[in-house]
């Protein structure tokens, strides 16, 4: 156990991470800290090769910190787990699973009882509107749809965090506006705790309880936003948009430091 | 009414073909030694397939005699030394392919050897199975067990290798152990590539059973199409190769309709 503030849920302490890159060091990530409390909204916002994913994966428990210490509950993470179930941006799907299969898998492994599996199958295709694609294969979904199952794979775990890499990076906008709606409504119902990556403003501004935006290489914290807009955020309304403007300044600069560097040749995602 | 067309369409070249060939042998252009007349092959297509002895019920059922025929009785032989040494081979390999894909030691033990005795050609092991087992089916089994056990392997070691790592990220991710792992992950995402093995194998199969039948067996297509060259029957020695393509062709779409029936998840390049 190590100390942690009282509510916090994840707590980062001084993460670095250090990887070797075409025989590189490349500091990713350094000296990060971050507390995020029960049921928060947090969004991890920055140009790609700010090491927002690599943070991500680092809570996710993929690639775990250089050094430093990431906590859950107060324990240290040392190995991926179904208690911080993760979204991937490429959907992920098992495409040699129909969409029922694919929901129900998180809970075979864990070995629930078949009934209770079908059971919580259905009720989570049903918040998911995908009752009537339960026995279609992932290749004849649409994106939305797609994604829309692999949240629903993860909401079976019952996890009490939810961890996002960029999930809607790949739909079209309204597609991507409809599942942001449909997140929120599922985070309000169900009260997880959300680490969400983005490189898109507008998204961490109108989901967000937290927008962190992260610096360009060595990926440091730069500034950690409270968006206290009431929800359902008005992307139109002034204070929407004064808050975009003041991301929008902080994430020019970070993208200019990576212009550089891929002019230099030496930017490596 | 496309579908028709297609057909229609389709059976264009053949009929030309086959009407040049008449044409050929009906002006006397060619020897009909050398290259019979396609209703000389026809007729004698029909000889070979229809039962010898008239049917005499005392001698079994009715089936069993309309399955008497020499060509059908050859057909079957041939078929059934192509499937046994197609799952003899293929089942030793399969095994073998799934191991070195997914375990880096199993795969530096083996591949050396593997690489050394893959370039050699199955039908340059016919003296060695001959050696060994003597004539007959055995050793006609042990060459198509060797062709049919390379592609098999090769290709089930790159579909083990080649599984998206993404896959297996979900599967830690949602707590699976590495049983779990391997039997519901990386064994149906390696399907397509083992299919694929298993439809060159069969085709090797194919070209080995009629060598070896050639060499090493009484009976069988290969057999008797080497057969009717002695006698000089060029008209038995087509009708037979007919046979041999028509049985291939039958299996390779018995294949291929069985690998799009239990991957009917995966996105093919029919599909796009």
């Amino acid at each position: 156990m190590t100390t942690m503030d009282p509510g916090s849920h994840i707590s980062i302490r001084r993460v670095d991470k250090v990887f070797q890159s075409g025989g590189q060091a490349v500091h990713a990530l350094q000296a990060i800290d971050l507390e995020i409390t029960q049921g928060e909204f947090v969004c991890l916002l920055g140009p790609s090769g700010c090491g927002k994913s690599t943070l991500l994966n680092a809570v996710a428990g993929f690639s775990l910190p250089s050094s430093g210490a990431i906590t859950v509950e107060g324990t240290i993470i040392t190995a991926p787990g179904p208690d911080r179930g993760m979204v991937f941006q490429e959907y992920a799907l098992f495409p040699w699973m129909t969409v029922e299969q694919n929901v129900a898998f998180g809970l075979e492994i864990k070995g629930t009882a078949k009934p209770a599996i079908q059971a919580k199958v259905d009720s989570l295709l049903g918040m998911l509107h995908l009752q009537d694609f339960r026995k279609r294969y992932p290749k004849d979904l649409s994106g939305g749809m797609r994604q829309r199952v692999a949240i629903a794979r993860v909401l079976a775990l019952d996890s009490p965090i939810m961890l996002m890499d960029e999930p809607f990076g790949a739909l079209d906008a309204l597609t991507r506006r409809n599942l942001q709606d449909e997140l929120l409504r599922l985070w309000t119902e169900l009260k997880k705790t959300i680490l969400f990556v983005t490189h898109s403003i507008e998204e961490a501004l109108y989901l967000a309880d937290r927008t962190v935006v992260m610096t360009y290489r060595p990926g440091t914290i730069k500034r950690d936003l409270r968006v206290d807009l009431p929800r359902p955020r008005d992307v139109a309304s002034p204070a929407f948009n004064a808050l975009k403007k003041e991301l929008s300044q902080l994430l020019m600069e970070e993208q200019s430091r990576h212009n550089q560097d891929e002019f230099r040749g030496a930017a490596v995602d | 009414m496309k579908r028709y067309r297609h057909a229609a369409s389709g059976i264009l070249v053949p009929l030309a073909a086959l009407a040049f060939w008449q044409l050929l042998s009906s002006m006397g252009w060619v020897n009909a030694t050398i290259l019979p007349s396609p209703t000389q092959v026809l007729i004698k297509w029909w000889a070979y397939l229809r039962p010898l002895e008239v049917f005499d019920p005392a001698q079994g059922s009715y089936l069993k005699w309309c399955f008497s025929g020499e060509l059908i009785q050859d057909a079957l032989g041939s078929l059934y030394r192509v499937l046994a040494g197609f799952f003899i081979g293929g089942g030793l390999a399969l095994p073998l392919g799934l191991a070195m894909g997914y375990s880096k030691v199993a795969y530096g033990l083996f591949n050396p050897l593997i690489q050394v005795l893959r370039p050699i050609p199955p039908i340059a092991y016919i003296p060695l199975s001959i050696l060994w087992f003597g004539l007959g089916n055995p050793p006609a089994v042990f060459l198509i067990s060797i062709g049919a056990f390379f592609p098999v392997l090769m290709n089930t070691v790159a579909g083990v290798q080649n599984v998206d790592s993404i896959y297996l990220r979900v599967g830690r991710n949602l707590g699976a152990s590495r049983f779990t792992q391997f039997t519901r992950i990386i064994l149906p995402a390696a399907t397509p590539y083992i299919f694929t093995g298993a439809r060159i194998a069969m085709g090797t199969a194919f070209i080995v059973v009629i060598v070896s039948e050639m060499i090493a067996v009484n009976n069988g297509l290969g057999y008797r199409i080497l057969e009717a060259r002695e006698y000089l029957w060029s008209d038995k020695i087509i009708a037979g190769m007919f046979t041999i393509g028509l049985l291939g062709l039958g299996i390779d779409t018995v294949m291929s309709r069985l690998s799009s029936h239990l991957l009917k998840w995966h996105r093919g390049l029919e599909q796009g």
